[in-house]
């Protein structure tokens, strides 16, 4: 039996096997979309850039030549050089590990954080449900960015608090999604079945509810990093992000501003990175979308 | 959330005029409730940003060296001496009648600033929405009704672009290509140096008020300073406007009586602008509002890149001030102004639409 014909197979024997086999279909099925082939390529080259960067980067991200500064695009600064001398390819190669810590970290946030509240909201409905909804509605009509703003300005400068301020702001969505899935399942058969056993509320919630949202969370997750690196970005850009000599995308396009009009590349390349990386996220996110939740497509 | 009262009159003795009536003030009812607590909410987030995150409020006014009676003295005038839902009703009172404190960078009541600043803001976002409804809307209808040709294709693409570029970058690219190398446009700021201060303010848009004092010349240099920014802005509307333009699109050609009218013989152009487009109308009012009031929002950055002497620009010189009052004063004016904008848009859905009654 081949390792395919294993993880195909109609009757998994083991868990293991249900869960690699099931992995393993939707791995085949992303394969099938071009764009969602381009996003994963993309977001792989990001973490292996994150990892490898002390080996890819030709110079240091701090390292400055004061000599060299504000040299255009050549054969040796790909990108050009900044108001310091420091390589931009460089500082934009280190600065793919600060981009992938805040999105990494915000998801690890909010995600958990609005998967609990939503579960917990739809699990119990009633009054617990009207509260915690309502809590939720609040902050997702605010206005995100303005609010994250807002909560930096109070928290003080500084990527730590850029990330709080982002995942506060950002966890309102992943609440509803789950308020919305939980209420579908909390009427199941299995799950009185556990309730039968003797199984308490918060098994319930953990053990049984909250694994069968994360495909629809994985998703949303997915297609809302565009928005946390466009945010992340843009508290840089006011200072209030990364603090120098940090090389944070937003940041660094932040120091170009003054040189705009004579050396274009110092806040262009950056951006170029933004747009790439965040575009990764989109396309993989529509792709996953297509597999894990076809029902919501378009919208 | 459900206000609607538990009568034990049968329905069929009321006739359904009168049903639909008690209905709609049920729904007004549970409408002004949230859109209530929507707002109490935002006064609470901003109290809590205010009063409860900064580890000492006092010690940010009269510094480290104050001696204590200094302190003491701060902290009750500040109020901060008593418990803290008793400060809630106090911001809460001060917020209702205009008191939103003083900016220490400006040195000029909050509630002044902004409202010289407001219209700025206004303007900007205004024109950008009209650019993005002009062309969204009318691009957004061509990719339906040619789904898979290159416009479909560009929609996509602009509309995943959208999604992905950082708005101040593209302000910064759009000033040194169209400012610098073209000369096509006005660089940062409202009007040029020598413009400024000649027309006297009356509603606060340029545009409007050099029109009124008949001074043509400032009118289009306004224009000029005013049509990048505002393209940048309209350019993220677009993409979001036509996304959503052509999937309303996409579902009514798939209708059946959009089959019928063409098996009828209907030309092409009526039976897309008529037969599809007008039952679109009130969802795509929806959208618009929402993207108007998320411009109002992107504006915070634009401004910041143009020099644009908007709210925007106003709340990222007060954080970087640590102008407390003028962050959170910004933040509470937008803020409502967003929630305001989106509920507005949500009701004018529910009025049009005979289907969401």
């Amino acid at each position: 039996m081949t390792t395919r014909d294993w993880l195909l197979e109609d009757s998994p024997s083991s868990r293991f096997q249900a869960n690699a086999g099931r992995a393993y279909r939707v791995f085949t099925a992303l394969l099938r979309n071009p764009l969602s082939v381009v996003g994963g390529v993309i977001i792989l080259v990001l973490i292996l850039t994150a990892i490898f960067a002390p080996w890819i980067a030709p110079y240091s991200a701090v390292g400055q030549d004061l000599a060299n500064r504000l040299a255009p695009p050549s054969g040796t600064h790909w990108m050009g050089t900044d108001e310091l001398g420091r390589d931009i390819f460089s500082r934009v190669i280190w600065g793919s590990q600060i981009t992938l810590t805040i999105v990494g970290l915000v998801a690890l946030i909010s995600a958990p954080l609005g998967l609990l509240i939503g579960a917990i909201a739809g699990y119990f409905g009633g009054w617990v449900d009207r509260i915690l909804m309502g809590f939720t509605d609040i902050f997702l009509s605010m206005p995100k960015l303005i609010l994250a703003l807002a909560f930096v300005a109070a928290l003080g400068p500084g990527i730590n608090n850029a990330i709080i301020a982002i995942a506060i702001t950002s966890w309102p969505a992943y609440a509803r999604i789950a308020r919305a899935e939980t209420m579908t399942i909390r009427h199941a058969e299995f799950i009185s079945a556990v309730r039968l056993q003797g199984a308490g509320p918060i098994r319930i919630i953990v053990q049984h509810i909250l694994p069968l949202c994360t495909s629809s969370m994985i998703v949303r997750v997915t297609l809302d990093m565009a928005g946390v690196i466009l945010t992340a970005a843009g508290l840089g850009f006011i200072g209030l992000g990364a603090q120098p000599p940090l090389p944070e995308w937003g940041a660094m396009i932040s120091r170009g501003r003054t040189f705009i009009l004579d050396q274009w590349w110092v806040a262009t390349m950056p951006g170029f990175a933004i747009i790439i990386v965040s575009l990764g996220f989109c396309f993989l996110g529509d792709g996953l979308r297509d597999v894990l939740d076809p029902k919501s497509e378009g919208k | 959330m459900s206000l609607e009262p538990q009568t034990t009159i049968s329905p069929a003795s009321i006739s359904p005029t009168k049903r639909r009536w008690g209905r709609g003030i049920s729904a007004i009812l549970g409408f002004a409730a949230t859109v209530f607590l929507t707002f109490l909410g935002l006064l609470a987030i901003t109290f809590f940003i205010g009063r409860v995150i900064p580890i000492d409020p006092v010690l940010a006014v009269v510094g480290d060296r104050a001696s204590k009676a200094v302190y003491e003295a701060a902290r009750a005038s500040m109020g901060l001496d008593q418990p803290l839902y008793i400060q809630f009703v106090q911001y809460v009172g001060n917020v209702l009648s205009g008191n939103f404190g003083m900016s220490v960078s400006t040195g000029r009541p909050v509630i002044d600033d902004i409202s010289r600043f407001f219209p700025a803001t206004l303007e900007m976002a205004t024109i950008g929405i009209i650019i993005g409804v002009i062309i969204g809307v009318p691009l957004g209808v061509l990719a339906a009704s040619r789904q898979g040709s290159w416009v479909d294709q560009i929609i996509r693409v602009v509309g995943l672009l959208g999604y992905s570029m950082p708005a101040f970058w593209l302000g910064l690219v759009g000033l040194a290509l169209f400012y610098a190398k073209l000369r096509w446009v006005g660089g940062p700021g409202r009007l040029d140096v020598f413009y400024d201060g000649l027309v006297s303010p009356v509603t606060g848009l340029i545009l409007v008020d050099s029109l009124i004092a008949g001074e043509y010349e400032i009118f289009w240099n306004a224009v000029s300073h005013l049509i990048l920014p505002a393209s940048v802005l309209g350019f993220f509307s677009l993409a979001y406007i036509a996304r959503m333009t052509r999937s309303f699109m996409l579902d009514q050609l798939n209708q059946e009586f959009v089959t019928t009218a063409r098996v009828k013989g209907v030309p092409e152009r009526i039976v897309i602008w008529r037969h599809a487009f007008n039952p679109i109308r009130v969802p795509l009012i929806t959208v618009i509002g929402l993207s108007y009031a998320g411009l109002l929002e992107g504006s915070v950055m634009i401004e910041t890149v143009f020099s644009w002497p908007g709210i925007g620009n106003y709340l990222t010189t007060g954080l970087l001030n640590a102008d407390m009052n003028a962050v959170l004063g910004s933040t509470l004016v937008i803020g409502a102004v967003f929630i305001f904008i989106n509920k507005i848009s949500d009701v004018l859905y529910r009025v049009l639409d005979p289907r969401a009654r």
